[in-house]
C-alpha cells in the first residue's frame, strides 16, 4: 500500500508536468486564444500545486482571481482583437537577442534567491503536517490585519488609486450621450408625457 | 447502516475509502440529475398554470414521462461540428458547463454530517468553482465560429462577472457574522440566538439581520444563472439561444444540465447561507434534511415564478443594477454590520 508522502509526490508530478506542459504551450501555441487557455490552466494547475502544500486559501484566491476575474477579461480582450499572425512573426529574429538577454538574467536571479543560503531546507524547515483544525484562511487573516496592517492597507491604497486612474484615463463622456436616466424615467410622471384634448364631437356630413 | 458496510469494508480493503468517496458522489449526482429532469417539468408546469395553460400533459400519466422523452430525443439526436468550428475547444465548453456544475456540489452539507467533502474553505472553494463555470460560456461562444453566439458569450460573461462582485459581498457579511467559511459552521451558527433559545429558531437565521444582502444574493443568483429576468444571453428577439444557439443534441443537453443544476445550487445555497440550512424552523420539530429540502424547492419555485411574471431587463438596466445598486448597497451593509458587532448590541457572540 501506498503511503501518504508517496501519495502526495505522485499527485505532484502528476501536477508539475501538467504545468509545465501548459506553460510551454502558452509561449507556442499560434492561435492566441488557444495560448489564453493554457495560461488558464497553468494557473489551475498551480492552485492544485498549492493546495498540496496546504496553502488552500491561497490556492483557491489563486483560482478565483487569476482564473476567476483576470483571464477572463484578458480573454475578452483577446478574442475581440484582429491578430495578424504574419505581423508578429516578423520581428522575432530583431527581438530575440534582447528577449533572451531578459531571460538569462531572470534564470540568473531565480537561481541566486533559490540557491542562496536563505532558501535552503535548513534555514526554512519543512513545517510538516498542519494538526487537525488549523485554518489556514484564519492564521493568514491574523497576520495581515496585526502585524501587516499597515503594508496591507497601502497595498490596497495603491490600487485603489490605480483603478481612479484607470477610470479617469479611459472614460470619455460625450456631449450627445443619450443614455437613460433611471431615476428620471421612475419620476415620470402621466401629465409630463400625455396632453388632454377636449375635442368636441363634430356631426357626420351626409354624403 | 454500519453494520451493512463492514463486510463491503473488509472486502475492499485499501480502496474502501476510494470506493466509499465515490459512493456518495453517486449518491448526488443520481437524485441531482433526477431533480433536474424533474425541475423541467415542473418549471412547465407552473408557468402553464400561471398562464392559464395546461402545460405538458401527453406523454404518461398527467405528462410526468415528459422529461424522460426529452433526455432519449436530446441522446437521439446528431450532434453537429460548425464549419470551421474550433475542434477541441468545441466540445470543452458544455463539458466545462456540466463539470463545474457538479463539482460544487461537494462541499454542499446537506444534513448533520451529510457532506461529501467537508473542507475548512468551503464557501472560497464554492465561489472559485463557479467563477471557473463562466469559461463554459466564453469557449462555446468563441468556438462556435459564429457572430451571435459570440455576442451573448460576451454579455453573459460580463453580466456573470459583475453579479459574482456583488454576490461575493453578500457572502463576506455571512462569513463576518458566523466566523468561519466551513458551510456546515454557517448553518450551525443560525441555530444559536435569542430566538433559537425560545425556539423559534426561524428568527435566528441569518436572513433576518442580513435581510438587504439575503435579497441581494438571491437575485444576484438568478443572474448568475442567466434566468428570468436575466436571461438576456438567450433573448430570442436579439440573439436567438445565446452561447449555445450552434449545439446540438447532448451537447447542448449538457449546457441545459448545467443550467438547471446551477439554479438548485443556486437555491441550496441561499438555504443554507441565510435560511438555515437543515435546521427545523420551530423548536418542537427535530432538524433534518427535509427542511433543507423544503427551502430550496421554495427558491426554485420562486425562480419559475419570476419566469413567468417578469419581462425581461434590457442589457443597460442590468448592468446599473449590479454595479451602481448592489455593490454599494453591500458595501453600506458591511460598514453597518461591522459596526453592530464591535457594538455592545453585537448578536453573535
Amino acid at each position: 500500500m501506498m503511503n501518504s508522502m508517496d501519495f502526495n509526490s505522485a499527485i505532484f508530478y502528476v501536477l508539475a508536468t501538467i504545468l509545465v506542459a501548459s506553460s510551454l504551450r502558452v509561449i507556442t501555441a499560434r492561435n492566441p486564444v488557444h495560448a489564453a487557455l493554457f495560461l488558464v490552466l497553468a494557473f489551475f494547475t498551480a492552485g492544485g500545486l498549492w493546495l498540496t502544500l496546504q496553502a488552500e486559501f491561497l490556492a483557491i484566491i489563486l483560482v478565483m482571481v487569476y482564473v476567476g476575474a483576470v483571464m477572463v477579461l484578458f480573454l475578452f480582450v483577446v478574442m475581440m482583437l484582429d491578430i495578424n499572425l504574419e505581423r508578429l512573426r516578423e520581428g522575432f529574429w530583431s527581438y530575440l537577442p534582447l528577449g533572451a538577454a531578459i531571460g538569462a538574467l531572470m534564470t540568473l536571479e531565480m537561481a541566486l534567491v533559490l540557491g542562496g543560503r536563505y532558501f535552503g531546507l535548513e534555514s526554512v524547515p519543512d513545517p510538516g503536517t498542519a494538526p487537525a483544525g488549523y485554518s489556514n484562511t484564519k492564521e493568514l487573516g491574523r497576520l495581515m490585519f496585526t502585524d501587516y496592517v499597515y503594508p496591507f492597507e497601502l497595498a490596497s491604497i495603491v490600487l485603489l488609486v490605480a483603478i481612479v486612474a484607470a477610470v479617469v484615463l479611459t472614460k470619455r463622456t460625450r456631449k450627445d450621450n443619450k443614455s437613460p436616466q433611471a431615476g428620471d424615467q421612475i419620476a415620470v410622471q402621466s401629465k409630463d408625457r400625455l396632453r388632454m384634448v377636449s375635442m368636441p364631437s363634430e356631426k357626420k356630413e351626409e354624403t | 447502516m454500519e453494520v451493512l458496510l463492514q463486510p463491503l469494508q473488509n472486502l475492499l480493503g485499501p480502496l474502501w475509502p476510494l470506493v466509499w468517496i465515490l459512493l456518495k458522489i453517486v449518491g448526488i449526482i443520481l437524485p441531482l440529475l433526477l431533480c433536474v429532469a424533474y425541475l423541467t417539468f415542473w418549471e412547465r408546469k407552473v408557468i402553464g398554470w400561471m398562464q392559464v395553460r395546461i402545460g405538458p400533459n401527453r406523454v404518461g400519466p398527467w405528462g410526468l414521462l415528459q422529461p424522460i422523452a426529452d433526455g432519449v430525443k436530446l441522446l437521439l439526436k446528431e450532434i453537429i461540428l460548425p464549419t470551421k468550428a474550433s475542434k477541441g475547444i468545441y466540445f470543452i465548453g458544455p463539458a466545462l458547463a456540466f463539470a463545474t456544475a457538479l463539482a460544487a456540489w461537494a462541499v454542499v452539507p446537506f444534513s448533520e454530517g451529510w457532506v461529501v467533502a467537508n473542507i475548512d474553505a468551503g464557501v472560497l472553494y464554492l465561489l472559485a468553482i463557479t467563477s471557473v463555470g463562466i469559461y463554459s460560456v466564453i469557449i462555446a461562444g468563441w468556438a462556435s465560429n459564429s457572430k451571435y453566439p459570440f455576442f451573448a458569450a460576451m454579455r453573459s460573461a460580463a453580466q456573470m462577472v459583475s453579479y459574482e462582485i456583488a454576490m461575493g459581498f453578500a457572502l463576506v457579511c455571512v462569513l463576518m457574522i458566523s466566523a468561519s467559511l466551513n458551510l456546515s459552521d454557517i448553518v450551525r451558527g443560525q441555530g444559536r440566538g435569542m430566538f433559537a433559545d425560545m425556539g423559534i429558531s426561524l428568527l435566528s437565521w441569518n436572513w433576518l439581520p442580513l435581510l438587504p444582502m439575503f435579497l441581494v444574493y438571491l437575485i444576484s443568483g438568478i443572474a448568475e444563472t442567466n434566468r428570468a429576468p436575466f436571461d438576456v444571453v438567450e433573448g430570442e428577439s436579439e440573439i436567438v439561444a445565446g452561447h449555445m444557439v450552434e449545439y446540438s443534441g447532448m451537447a447542448f443537453a449538457m449546457f441545459f444540465l448545467g443550467e438547471y443544476s446551477n439554479m438548485i445550487l443556486v437555491a441550496v445555497m441561499t438555504s443554507v447561507f441565510f435560511l438555515g440550512g437543515w435546521l427545523s424552523p420551530v423548536g418542537f420539530l427535530p432538524d433534518s434534511f427535509v427542511w433543507l429540502a423544503a427551502k430550496s424547492c421554495f427558491i426554485l419555485f420562486l425562480f419559475l415564478w419570476f419566469r413567468a411574471t417578469f419581462p425581461r431587463y434590457r442589457y443597460d438596466q442590468i448592468m446599473r443594477l449590479g454595479w451602481k445598486v448592489f455593490v454599494p448597497l453591500c458595501m453600506v451593509w458591511l460598514l453597518v454590520v461591522g459596526v453592530w458587532m464591535m457594538s455592545p448590541l453585537n448578536i453573535w457572540k
